[in-house]
């Protein structure tokens, strides 16, 4: 049946449609700057970093490399850049599980309906995330000088017969780092946790309690359980942050002794802002960064999923 | 009395992890007004070396400067992210399409790209445009996070469809709706994205080290991370430093606690 064009009904159509697309292109133009940043700021210097990784060269004077992978073959041969890779798994192995497995039990604790104190409580452990990463460098570093407070008290207490030298010992080091990264972030992990329990049935806690389970069983079997897609979070964005220190190894130990508690990404700015920069070598080392992070992220959604 | 009792290994692990928290605060505070001898010393009383401090500080390193440079960067950030990443949020959730959602799904994969894959190309990007030194390039990366427009995708779904509507029947413009009726609605997200900003902002490190290389761009922490490179390190007006840097966004933090935790786990629900 052919319409005549103009009749009311079909009028109302064609504005409505007319309408519809004039706001589907308003809610294009609303998202476009955000969307061009995004491009702009990460999947274009993303590309040129994988480009750039595969040129040799210093300053600006940058050639394809010969052959195209020899920066990452040189990466294998490069003892510090190895042993970088090893100081952030350390970090990683150790700090992130331990920071988690805390950051659950806090936010266990806090979310008892008769805790008293509560914001105290939370407050309190919250609050090392309003310091900066660089200023709890300093304020670590100053504790654990070899004449500092945390030789002062382990001396009192006679838990160390001389003053341990913890800034330039390999594993005092690095323990130092992940004492740091473990108070900075616990609290931060706690919330997401507090904010994941907020969401559950009470309902769940009240039959566990019937049942006669304990405290330690409900937590093992009712919280965690359903805290599950939590937890995957905040280890993709534990294990994301980890790959990336900087400002830790910058400031607390200056990546020392002897590039023994020095990061990635310490080691990537010292290849590409100090002394003759080496961008090309720098890009490989953040592709390796890029390329762990995506894997590990990668694992862990593998291993969130299967429990399911 | 059997419940307190009962409960008493929980207050005992939430005591010992307040102290722990709180202590090294403490030690900065107090440190800040003693000589660096006594902070060696560990004194943990407070001492009258503040002035000092304050004079040792401000002739060793251009403070105001710093704090200056610092703010600046991290209101504009901030201020620039609010209103590109909430107008975002809303386009994608008001506008709602299938191809909204596709590129959203794009934009969050940006997400898992560590900043240190993008931050020589960005390095060289600002370098050719003769941007280092700039605001703007201090800026420009932390502006439109993925993060952020999730947080405000997700808060738009609660917004009224009936006001929407009766808005536009009243012959509002779309960006008036926005301005006008949106904003003043979802203020609460606002506050928490807002508060995460600037702290991250305020706080950041590793970009500004990078784009700012003439030293009289320096901001805080860039301030704070020189104390430490001379023979010598006076550990008292260190913590001044320290504790001058912090106040900002441990203040921020206290007065906006609950939007500050909206703001980090508020694009997840």
């Amino acid at each position: 049946m052919t319409t005549v064009a103009g009749t009311p009904r079909d009028l109302s159509k064609a504005r409505r449609f007319g309408l519809e697309g004039r706001r589907n292109l308003t809610g294009w133009a609303f998202l476009i700057p955000a969307a061009l940043l995004i491009g702009v700021m990460s999947f274009y210097p993303m590309v040129q970093a994988l480009i750039l990784s595969l040129k040799s060269g210093k300053g600006t004077n940058l050639n394809w490399a010969e052959p195209l992978w020899y920066n990452y073959e040189r990466l294998t041969r490069d003892t510090i850049f190895v042993q970088t890779v090893k100081n952030t798994f350390v970090y990683l192995i150790i700090q992130v599980p331990v920071m988690l497995i805390l950051a659950l039990i806090l936010s266990y604790l806090l979310n008892k309906k008769d805790l008293r104190f509560k914001a105290f409580w939370r407050t309190a452990i919250f609050l090392p995330c309003a310091v900066s990463l660089v200023s709890y460098s300093m304020v670590f570093r100053t504790l654990f000088a070899t004449d500092g407070f945390v030789n002062d008290a382990l001396l009192a207490l006679h838990l160390v017969d001389a003053p341990v030298n913890w800034l330039n010992q390999p594993n005092t080091a690095r323990t130092v780092i992940i004492i740091g990264l473990l108070w900075r972030w616990t609290g931060y992990n706690m919330v997401f946790y507090l904010a994941g329990l907020q969401n559950l049935d009470y309902a769940t806690f009240e039959a566990a309690k019937i049942d006669g389970a304990g405290p330690v069983k409900t937590f093992l079997y009712v919280t965690i359980p359903q805290l599950k897609p939590m937890i995957l979070l905040t280890a993709i964005m534990s294990t994301n942050g980890t790959l990336q220190l900087f400002d830790e190894s910058w400031a607390l130990t200056a990546g020392g002794p002897a590039n023994m508690s020095k990061t990635m990404s310490h080691y990537l700015y010292d290849v590409s802002f100090r002394l003759t920069p080496q961008f090309g070598y720098g890009a490989a080392i953040s592709y390796v960064i890029l390329v762990l992070v995506a894997i590990l992220a990668f694992i862990q959604m593998k291993v969130g999923d299967r429990r399911d | 009395m059997t419940r307190t009792l009962r409960n008493l290994p929980g207050y005992a692990f939430l005591t010992v992890a307040a102290v722990l928290s709180l202590f090294p605060l403490y030690f900065m505070v107090v440190s800040a007004t003693n000589t660096s001898q006594d902070v060696l010393g560990s004194r943990l009383t407070p001492g009258t070396n503040l002035l000092q401090n304050v004079r040792d500080l401000f002739a060793t390193a251009d403070v105001r400067s710093a704090m200056w440079h610092s703010a600046v960067n991290a209101v504009a950030t901030t201020l620039v992210a609010l209103v590109v990443c909430s107008i975002a949020g809303y386009g994608f959730e008001i506008f709602h399409s299938k191809g909204k959602d596709r590129l959203m799904g794009v934009l969050l994969l940006a997400m898992m790209i560590p900043f240190a894959a993008t931050m020589i190309p960005l390095f060289q990007l600002f370098a050719d445009m003769g941007l280092t030194n700039s605001t703007l390039a201090v800026i420009l990366p932390a502006v439109s996070t993925p993060f952020l427009i999730l947080l405000f995708r997700q808060s738009s779904r609660n917004f009224p469809h009936e006001i929407l509507e009766a808005a536009r029947l009243d012959g509002l413009s779309e960006l008036m709706i926005f301005a006008r009726i949106y904003i003043p609605t979802m203020r609460s997200t606002y506050a928490a994205a807002a508060t995460i900003t600037f702290m991250a902002a305020w706080n950041n490190f590793l970009w500004p080290k990078v784009i700012l290389v003439s030293p009289q761009y320096q901001t805080m922490p860039m301030l704070i991370s020189n104390l430490t490179s001379g023979y010598v390190t006076n550990y008292g007006v260190l913590m001044l430093a320290v504790l001058l840097a912090s106040l900002p966004t441990v203040v921020i933090f206290l007065v906006l606690q609950r939007s500050f935790a909206e703001g980090i786990t508020g694009a997840i629900k």
